[in-house]
């Protein structure tokens, strides 16, 4: 009998610890993504830092991104960021000004249906930055496109570093047409009352913009989202 | 057995190591160069010619801070003012943002300095 317990205690203990290390979502993270994206914090602290940040930040990833739409881009990912990201390493001098150097900027990898999958819910899960989304409260209701527009580009000039549809904004920040259905209401209402609450070195400016500036902006981006290419 | 002159001067030393040490700690800013770099760049260009990769599509362009005559027309304090408050704090474009939730105010300060370098002026005296 003891005989046969001994082996059988090994093979349980060995199902056990298989069944913790058995998430392919986190092993896909560690193998693929780690290598450019910070899956633990903190942020870059120093300029140093910053400079040396190879792609966007993925440990409050959870509190940043759509589900569905992470799952939809790991498989057919498009370019967020016009230029990049450190965005001076990808500028060049040009006839007419600086310009982005698109031959410097990668294309992301892409994933099959059943990693993405797997990365996507295991991005949903990191989350370091809850009690800054808990914070925001955003009340349902919507905008029209022309104040929306008003407010994001004439008021508060957003549109000097983004693009509110297919190169027409600003190329230093992420494009924000896709951003309705990319991000979630309350990081965009965290991320605009203190970006650098969320990174604190970053290059978009905090710009004081009041709640109901900010509850404007959320509105906004999403019914931007809703027609993408339609802007101006 | 090392003498006291070398233990004096290696006590020296490690109290001036120490002491810068603490320096950086306690400034914890960044140099004008890296800041225009990092911020200051995408708007008024790789050479602060006020060609920087956003101006595309912006209905006010950004200042040329190579521009002498332009920016000898601004005092330092205006310039401080601009950068920590915006732009419509000394109504101007909204376009310019408020760098004081980013910058202490001794970065601005030195900012203002790399500007005057960029320009190769001072306040009311062009070259």
């Amino acid at each position: 009998m003891r005989r046969l317990l001994i082996p059988l205690l090994a093979l349980a203990l060995a199902a056990a610890s298989g069944a913790r290390a058995a998430d392919p979502g986190a092993d896909l993270l560690a193998q693929r993504c780690a290598g450019c994206h910070a899956l633990a914090g903190p942020a870059p602290q120093t300029l140093a830092q910053l400079w040396a940040r190879k792609a966007p930040d993925l440990f409050y990833a959870g509190n940043k991104f759509r589900a569905e739409w992470l799952r939809a881009w790991l498989q057919k990912p498009t370019r967020l960021r016009p230029a990049g990201e450190f965005y001076p390493d990808h500028v060049r001098r040009g006839a007419k000004g600086d310009e982005v150097d698109a031959t410097t900027l990668a294309p992301h990898v892409a994933l099959s249906a059943a990693d993405a999958g797997a990365a996507g819910e295991a991005l949903m899960r990191l989350k370091a930055h809850d009690d800054l989304v808990a914070a925001e409260k955003i009340e349902p209701g919507t905008i029209s496109k022309s104040m929306g527009e008003m407010t994001f580009d004439k008021f508060l000039g957003c549109m000097t570093c983004h693009e509110i549809e297919p190169g027409f904004g600003g190329a230093s920040g992420p494009e924000l047409y896709t951003a309705g259905q990319r991000l979630q209401a309350q990081f965009v209402a965290s991320y605009i009352r203190s970006p650098q609450a969320w990174d604190p070195k970053i290059w978009m400016p905090n710009k004081q913009v009041s709640d109901a500036n900010i509850l404007k902006l959320v509105r906004y981006l999403t019914v931007l989202s809703k027609e993408p290419g339609d802007a101006k | 057995m090392p003498s006291k002159r070398s233990r004096i001067g290696s006590l020296g030393g490690a109290v001036l190591l120490l002491g810068c040490a603490f320096a950086l700690a306690a400034a914890g800013n960044e140099s004008a160069a890296d800041n225009y770099r990092t911020y200051c760049t995408q708007c008024h260009g790789v050479d602060g010619n006020g060609k920087g990769i956003n101006i595309r599509d912006m209905s006010v362009q950004p200042r040329d801070h190579t521009d002498a005559k332009a920016m000898s027309g601004r005092s330092d304090d205006a310039i401080f003012k601009v950068i920590k408050e915006g732009g419509p704090s000394i109504d101007k474009s909204v376009l310019m943002p408020p760098w004081g939730g980013t910058f202490s105010d001794e970065e601005i300060r030195d900012l203002v300095a790399h500007l005057r370098k960029l320009c190769k002026c001072s306040f009311g005296a062009a070259p």
